[in-house]
């Protein structure tokens, strides 16, 4: 490890620029952006299977308020939605008071309720099209078998429902982590916050941001092909035979 | 009555300029997008891999960064464009690249590589019988895409290029970041100097929605228009 | 797309021109980022004011040119006076050796010190390594305030970066932060004036090194127009002389 630092030491001798300090904001950066994409990811998903499986429901005052906050959360920019949790926040009554505010205080948390709230809209409409696909023949398979409605669910709609739906949660996945870049505008030293931060102490606008781009470029790339690893491996029973 | 606090006139103005850049940015991004898609159909292996190479950067990097770089980038690289046509053919011009055409470039480039993908797709489910009859009319190539490639191929464009409208409207909130004062900045600022940012916020968020649902109805009646000629069960 | 022909100066007509005697000085832009108060800001009605905008207009005026205000935001302001998006900053820019090599700086024109700032309620000492680790110290990004902190402070405290200047006073407001680092002017008039008794100054009024807080404020212009930046310093030093600086200086700072 030693070796290597010193070895880059010496490579960014030269460099005004990408100083060995510069790079660690790059590296905290990257880590804040992928933890902040990670965590808003995993709970919208949690959040939006019940959430799908509701928006199907015949009882309306289950169905309306899911169609009505997907659709809202769906039409407006996230940007908006960050504004009014991150400065909303503040201005509930007394909040600073409770210890709800050790959390809200700093900008990831709010930041994150706006990703995870974001995300779970888009992934609910993206599982409940992979729901309403469910083939007629298996829906009726298991109620001939005498599957109770919870059961059905858990075996027969979600699972096959999961694999119809993975290639445009992939599409998902690749616009949250790029929707992230937007978290820098609340101080979030994320890796357009790193960008932001180098170009404006150094003046070096192709410097600062086409290193992030870069990463950014990487890190779609990586998502790319995890993706497709998965539907070659999960959905690999849909393919044509002959192929 | 909600108080507004003597920003309405400005809010309004900011919802002006968020339509306007969307509008000139989808104009931009439909013709990026017919360009890219005959590249990326063409025989040549050049542009194939042009076309490739334009969809997958725009598409792997964040529109936040690419707008920065161009807005912040774009002026210096282009005046080293300009100073070196100067030195070299003493053409002296001065290119100002602001907020709104940074705005507008960097939205319409990167919906470009949407739309380019939405009308490859179209393009490609238009019947080759139906462009080889119209060859066989003597039609000139320009008159086979004007008369039978681009109308049925709008048909199977419509709800993708739909779907791009939708979120390149959304896309636009972002120049607030870079100091163009469309309705997101307006509110913005307007919430920090009265201290109410619901009021303003939920504002612009049912503007958003107004445009969006106004644009639907839109899109649907051109459909219509589009569909002319084939069977509701379509 | 805009083309502007700029008839009489180009890069290398520039450089040709600067070296002849009687060169005139023409209409000019000058960038400005808002709101910084009381040194630029906005009315309700969006009419610009402040000490920078009345002084430059003051100074325009005695040079005998029009000069008109382009706002830009702070961290694309020294690339935007390079890309010929105005002519000229004058924005509370301290002159100091790092801005040196990309822009020619006027005389100063004022000397205001920095300062650190803290809700009342918030116990802190006289600001060092020990008192301020583990705080949130709020600064505006990209300026020597920026540079300091993040360079003296950075490993022990948090520092949030903010666009404007008042995205920084909000977030203090709502007990986000423990703490900012100002241009006293600036915080003086934002912070102690205009929310009565809900700040204080911690410790005293900052101005070494020079390295970071530089020689004041200066206006900032292009390296190769040194005869506007002759023009200003001229026009700076009659206006000093006749007492009309005075009295803008009063208007904004009292006293």
């Amino acid at each position: 490890m030693e070796a290597l630092m010193n070895w880059l030491e010496a490579q960014l001798a030269d460099n005004s620029i990408f100083t060995l300090q510069t790079l660690s904001y790059y590296g905290q950066g990257l880590s804040t952006t992928v933890q902040l994409v990670f965590l808003s990811l995993i709970i919208g998903l949690v959040l939006a299977v019940p959430l799908a499986i509701g928006r199907g429901s015949k009882h309306a005052w289950l169905r309306l308020p899911i169609f009505f906050y997907c659709y809202v959360f769906r039409g407006t920019p996230l940007l908006v939605q960050l504004y009014l949790i991150y400065y909303g926040v503040v201005f509930v009554e007394g909040i600073q008071e409770t210890w709800l505010w050790v959390i809200l205080e700093k900008p990831f948390v709010p930041a994150l309720i706006a990703f995870t709230l974001n995300t779970a809209a888009y992934t609910t409409e993206i599982f409940r099209g992979a729901i309403k696909a469910t083939p007629r023949g298996e829906i009726e398979a298991a109620r001939a078998y005498g599957m109770s409605w919870g059961l059905m669910m858990r075996r027969i709609v979600l699972p096959s429902a999961f694999r119809r739906a993975l290639p445009a949660y992939g599409n998902e996945v690749i616009f949250m982590l790029h929707a992230s870049a937007i978290a820098s505008v609340v101080t979030i030293m994320d890796l357009t916050g790193a960008a932001r931060f180098v170009y404006a102490r150094f003046y070096a606008p192709f410097d600062a941001f086409l290193f992030v781009a870069a990463i950014y470029l990487c890190l779609t790339f990586a998502i790319l092909y995890l993706f497709r690893y998965l539907e070659k491996r999960l959905l690999a029973h849909l393919k044509p035979a002959s192929g | 009555m909600i108080d507004l606090h003597g920003y309405g006139p400005r809010l309004l103005e900011g919802a002006l300029i968020t339509i306007e850049l969307g509008i000139l940015s989808l104009i931009l991004a439909v013709l990026l997008g017919l360009l890219t898609a005959s590249a990326k159909m063409s025989r040549s292996w050049l542009l194939h891999r042009l076309g490739t190479l334009y969809t997958t950067i725009i598409r792997g990097v964040p529109d936040l960064v690419l707008m920065m770089l161009l807005f912040f980038g774009g002026q210096i690289g282009i005046n080293q464009i300009t100073d070196w046509l100067y030195v070299q053919f003493d053409i002296d011009i001065f290119i100002n690249v602001n907020e709104f055409v940074a705005g507008v470039v960097t939205i319409g480039l990167i919906f470009g590589a949407y739309m380019g993908e939405t009308f490859r797709g179209a393009f490609m489910a238009v019947d080759s019988g139906q462009i080889e009859a119209g060859r066989a009319y003597g039609m000139s190539h320009w008159l086979v895409f004007r008369r039978i490639r681009f109308p049925q191929m709008m048909r199977h464009a419509l709800p993708g290029l739909s779907n791009n409208w939708m979120v390149l409207l959304k896309t636009t909130a972002l120049v607030s970041v870079i100091g163009l004062s469309d309705m997101v900045r307006v509110a913005a600022e307007a919430s920090k100097a009265t201290r109410e940012p619901f009021t303003f916020m939920i504002i612009v968020a049912a503007i958003y929605l107004l445009i969006a649902s106004v644009s639907e109805w839109g899109f649907a009646r051109l459909q219509k228009r589009y569909d002319v000629g084939y069977g509701e069960a379509d | 797309m805009k083309f502007h022909k700029i008839l009489s100066l180009g890069v290398l007509g520039a450089a040709m021109i600067a070296g002849s005697a009687n060169a005139e000085v023409r209409d000019i832009r000058i960038g400005v980022d808002v709101p910084y108060e009381p040194m630029e800001y906005r009315t309700p009605d969006g009419e610009l004011t402040g000490f920078d905008i009345e002084l430059g207009n003051a100074l325009c005026t005695e040079i005998g040119i029009q000069c008109e205000w382009v706002v830009q935001g702070w961290d694309g302001i020294i690339p935007g006076l390079q890309a010929r998006k105005y002519d000229a900053i004058m924005s509370s820019m301290t002159i100091n050796e790092q801005r040196r090599e990309q822009v020619l700086f006027s005389d100063p024109y004022i000397t205001p010190p920095s300062a650190w700032f803290a809700p009342k309620d918030v116990e802190i000492g006289t600001p060092s390594d020990e008192t301020l680790e583990g705080m949130t110290i709020g600064v505006q990004r990209g300026t020597l305030q920026d540079n300091y902190v993040t360079d003296m402070y950075g490993d022990v405290a948090d520092v949030n970066r903010y666009a404007t200047a008042d995205d920084m006073v909000l977030d203090m407001d709502s007990g986000r932060l423990d703490a900012v680092f100002l241009d006293f002017p600036i915080g003086k008039s934002t912070l102690l004036d205009s929310e009565a008794g809900n700040y204080k100054v911690v410790g005293e009024k900052i101005t070494e090194p020079k390295e970071y807080f530089g020689e004041g404020f200066g206006i900032a212009f292009r390296q190769r127009d040194e005869d506007l930046a002759q023009a200003f310093n001229e026009a700076l030093a009659t206006l000093k002389e006749n007492g009309t600086y005075e009295e803008i200086y009063t208007e904004y700072f009292g006293e």
